[in-house]
């Protein structure tokens, strides 16, 4: 008997998590992928933003502004990198500026710092590749950038250690009531628990549609992205949005932690929740909208480009809490963006309503640090040399793009949840996440993962069950 | 620190040509670094036969034309780091010396004082999403090369049911050794109305197995979401835009990319080589020398090659010229600047007048390798390299001292898959007045030959 099953372990799964394992409580987060963030987490702008986009007095708006604050912290903590390198919405037309001031207005409401309006000198001489025509903008220096994965997969390792138990390719197919509690079966069998936390993503409507008699509608709303290679990661400092529509925040232009540019993404509501591809339409809207509000983004630097799903709600507003009619059942629902922004706080709130609950007690062996494996290219000579003269194999280059080492590749299959596929090892390390795309080093990474997992190149998958990368020997089939 | 008169980066064939040119012109102090576990590059994977024709007058495989090499280094005596990888070069600035910094498990972080750097990093294979072919990103795609290296060094089929995009050479010796290994290749699409590829490999690769090649055709959706289930092959218009109305569902596990290659030019760019957008290498002079002086470039980091013989001679003339180099330095006492240098300039960069003449690619032309010639530096017959635009029939490679021309070449057929050479004589420097630029261009007819060429092949 659990005391709660957290269904997802992407980013809101693993920050409510990593939340409750302050408390003694035997809880275990069950995802049916075969790794953590391989949801919506994984594919997103990796914005940590400002927060004055959601409306006054919306949870959005109350939670994105507290995880924006609580990031610097936790990044610390679990030493994944976030930079705070400020935001621009530019306004390309004299007759919106007064929309910046709106947009400040509403920042200052929702508790964001710093926000000012730059006339047309201030901004051009902030960003000189920012378009001819922008006029204005609004700053936020609060606003941040964020590696998804690794945030995702701190607080995910984090939890682990501090004692919740992760069960992957563990899909719930259907939530009974009990009476003391829920029943989730999965596909890998029954878990009982006292309590849910149900973080399922675009899929968090279907099973709070099975405990409650409110329906919840969650509408996928598929964004596409080009990723630009690093040689173009400089060309904006800051996160530079255009003035926001009705169909979101517009299509972003911005550098990412790791020195690559990002932009996108579309706004698209589909029927699938597993439509996770990408378009053409979808990609030259990416291209032709981030070209007006900056110019010169050469796009033939274009390295990969993918497609995620933001959950939805009707209500526009993200779902955190017990449904009436259904008690111990927490919804962590229509969490879209800014969901990664708002997870620590969403992680805080939900642990807190646990807590109160189930009257939970701290754990006293609650570590709230996280080190991460070095990152061998982004030390001092003397550092990487002492790390190489340990361990060699830190100095076997296997990944030349990202400049990524056997040693670190190890590391990242040994940690804690720990990568099982060529996929989790290239969001851990970054091996094969450069310009060739693993061209080079995927061989050679199914090599380590075979030789570290103890099993045979051809169970080695690309991001697992189905997923093989192999097919065969050759002239097996002659 | 340690120095050396000649650090060549990558122990490929073109790194293993210079080298040896090099130290046969009399230089000692040689090191090549070279990232993997054996000399030869990606020769090691290229276990098919057709190599040397040009250089041995035989035929020879991938890893046999490289072990040539390979025992000639060794018997030279030239030094080369395995498991080596060049991570940065930092220009030297106040001495002609630069500093290269090398990782390996044994040795760890290194830095090697280089009097002469020979960049012969080849080039890497254009990835999927650099195509932005939309659909899902299951298992099953793979870059041509990979799948190369998959069966050839490690003996795994990484697909049954093949389509491959793109009509490069690799894709097509892939089709070829995918079908002698056991798999089905179903078809070979080409966005452009002609292959990429040599001739003789569309040949003996696709024509003699029965894979047909679709001209003009292209992936416009990748079906499956964990592993590929099939791709949709579209029909393109002249701009290269899918037809509506042309799809054609082909089911297959494995799609195959041999869509370009670019030259790995990361650690030049690092150092402040000037690139060319053409090519994707760095301009060089007649010397194969970038605009930093003591720094040489050859082999498919320079530029995209069709056959390795051709990198073999490219890289022998840079190891030569680097040779020269190191020689003239000695001349002097350390820490002069090289003489065709400006010493006020603080990075060394020379002017556009001591790089030489530039030479443009004009109508029909898309680049020149050399970018520059110094009449005074070039030898009595130097060869121009260079590649097409389109396909053209009975055309002529024309070549101009500004307005004059001074040299025709006639050629039945050509195309941007094949490349190009033309030798300039010195002596045509000294019968013409000394011009501005140098302009390569094709005289072309408006002939149907050329659109029967594209439509039939």
């Amino acid at each position: 008997m659990y005391d709660i099953v957290i269904i997802g372990a992407g980013v809101s799964g693993a920050a409510t998590a990593r939340e409750l394992s302050r408390f003694r409580a035997r809880i275990c987060v069950i995802e049916r992928g075969e790794d953590v963030c391989c949801g919506t987490s994984k594919a997103n702008s990796g914005i940590v933003h400002a927060g004055f986009d959601a409306p006054e007095g919306s949870l959005m708006a109350r939670l994105n502004v507290r995880g924006n604050q609580m990031m610097e912290v936790l990044s610390r903590e679990l030493d994944f990198p976030f930079r705070r390198n400020g935001a621009l919405v530019v306004c390309r037309d004299e007759q919106m500026l007064p929309a910046l001031e709106t947009l400040r207005q509403r920042g200052v409401q929702n508790g964001v710092t710093g926000l000012c309006i730059l006339n047309r000198e201030e901004v051009h001489s902030m960003e000189p590749a920012l378009a001819d025509d922008v006029c204005g903008a609004l700053f936020a220096p609060a606003s941040g950038i964020v590696c998804p994965f690794e945030l995702n997969i701190a607080m995910a390792e984090n939890a682990a250690v501090n004692g919740v138990e992760f069960h992957m390719n563990t899909e719930a197919e259907d939530i009974r009531r009990t009476e003391d509690g829920y029943e989730v079966l999965t596909n890998r069998g029954p878990l009982r628990t006292k309590c849910v936390v149900n973080a399922a993503g675009v899929y968090a409507d279907r099973f709070h549609n099975m405990v409650s008699e409110t329906p919840l509608h969650i509408t996928p709303r598929r964004g596409e992205y080009c990723l630009l290679d690093k040689t173009t990661g400089s060309l904006v400092s800051h996160t530079i949005f255009p003035l926001p529509d009705r169909d979101g925040k517009g299509i972003l232009v911005t550098p990412t932690v790791h020195g690559n540019l990002l932009t996108g993404p579309t706004a698209e509501d589909i029927p699938d929740k597993e439509g996770v591809c990408t378009t053409a339409e979808g990609l030259s809207r990416v291209m032709e909208r981030a070209a007006l509000h900056v110019k010169g983004i050469p796009f033939r630097e274009v390295i990969t480009s993918f497609a995620g799903l933001r959950a939805c709600e009707d209500g526009h507003d993200f779902v955190i809490g017990e449904p009436a009619d259904a008690p111990g059942f927490v919804d962590c629902a229509g969490i879209a963006s800014p969901g990664l922004s708002a997870s620590p706080a969403i992680g805080e709130m939900i642990s807190e309503l646990l807590r109160k609950r189930l009257n939970l007690e701290p754990n006293p062996e609650f570590i709230p640090y996280r080190k991460g494996s070095p990152r061998l290219s982004s030390l001092p000579f003397e550092e990487r040399n002492r790390l190489i003269r340990g361990n060699p194999a830190y100095g076997n280059i296997i990944c030349r793009c990202e400049e990524v080492s056997e040693g670190e590749i190890i590391d990242a299959i040994r940690r804690p949840l720990g990568a099982r596929s060529l996929d989790g090892v290239k969001r851990r390390v970054r091996a094969g996440m450069g310009r060739c795309q693993g061209g080079f080093c995927s061989p050679k990474v199914m090599e380590i993962l075979a030789r570290e997992l103890r099993t045979g190149m051809d169970e080695i998958t690309k991001a697992g069950p189905g997923s093989a990368v192999l097919k065969g020997r050759n002239m097996e089939w002659l | 620190m340690q120095t050396y008169d000649i650090v060549i980066i990558g122990g490929g064939p073109a790194g293993l040509a210079a080298a040896i040119a090099a130290k046969e012109s009399g230089i000692d102090r040689i090191l090549i670094l070279e990232r993997s576990e054996r000399a030869g590059g990606i020769l090691n994977q290229c276990i098919h036969n057709g190599f040397g024709l040009h250089t041995f007058h035989e035929e020879l495989t991938g890893p046999e034309y490289a072990d040539r090499f390979i025992r000639q280094a060794e018997s030279l005596g030239i030094e080369c780091r395995l498991r080596t990888m060049a991570v940065d070069i930092a220009a030297g600035e106040a001495a002609p010396v630069h500093t290269v910094t090398a990782v390996s498990s044994t040795d760890g972080l290194v830095q090697i004082c280089a009097r002469s750097v020979i960049l012969a990093m080849g080039c890497r294979e254009r990835p999927r999403g650099a195509l932005n072919i939309p659909g899902f990103r299951p298992a099953g795609i793979f870059s041509a090369g990979t799948a190369q290296r998959l069966v050839n060094m490690d003996g795994y089929m990484p697909g049954r049911e093949v389509v491959i995009l793109g009509s490069g050479d690799i894709g097509l010796i892939m089709a070829r050794r995918m079908t002698l290994e056991g798999a089905k290749v179903h078809a070979v699409a080409e966005i452009m109305p002609y292959s990429g590829g040599l001739k003789r490999n569309i040949v003996q690769c696709l024509d003699d197995y029965g894979i047909p090649l679709l001209l003009s055709h292209t992936v416009t959706w990748i079906h499956g979401k964990d592993r590929v289930e099939g791709v949709t092959l579209s029909q393109v218009d002249e701009n290269r835009r899918p037809i509506p109305g042309t799809e054609q569902f082909y089911p297959c596990d494995t799609l195959l990319l041999s869509v370009g290659l670019i030259p790995e030019n990361e650690l030049s760019r690092g150092m402040g080589v000037t690139l060319s957008p053409a090519t994707s290498g760095p301009l060089v002079n007649e010397s194969l020398e970038t605009d930093i002086p003591g720094v040489f470039a050859c082999g498919n980091v320079l530029h995209v090659h069709d056959l390795v013989d051709y990198v073999s001679e490219e890289a022998s003339a840079a190891g030569r010229h680097a040779a020269d180099y190191v020689k003239h330095l000695g001349d002097k006492s350390a820490g002069t600047p090289f003489p065709m240098i400006s010493p006020a300039s603080k990075r060394r960069i020379p002017s556009s007048s001591e790089r030489g003449i530039p030479l443009t690619a004009e109508h029909g032309i898309r680049y020149t390798v050399p970018a520059f010639i110094r009449p005074e530096r070039m030898p009595s017959k130097l060869t121009i390299r260079f590649r097409v635009t389109d396909v053209y029939r009975n055309c002529r490679v024309c070549v101009c001292f500004d307005d004059i021309p001074v040299k025709k070449k006639a050629r039945r057929i050509v195309a941007p898959g094949e490349m190009e050479e033309i030798r300039l004589e010195r002596e045509l420097f000294e019968r013409h007045p000394v011009p501005k630029t140098i302009r390569f261009s094709l005289e072309t007819q408006n002939d149907e030959d050329t659109q029967d060429f594209k439509e039939g092949r």
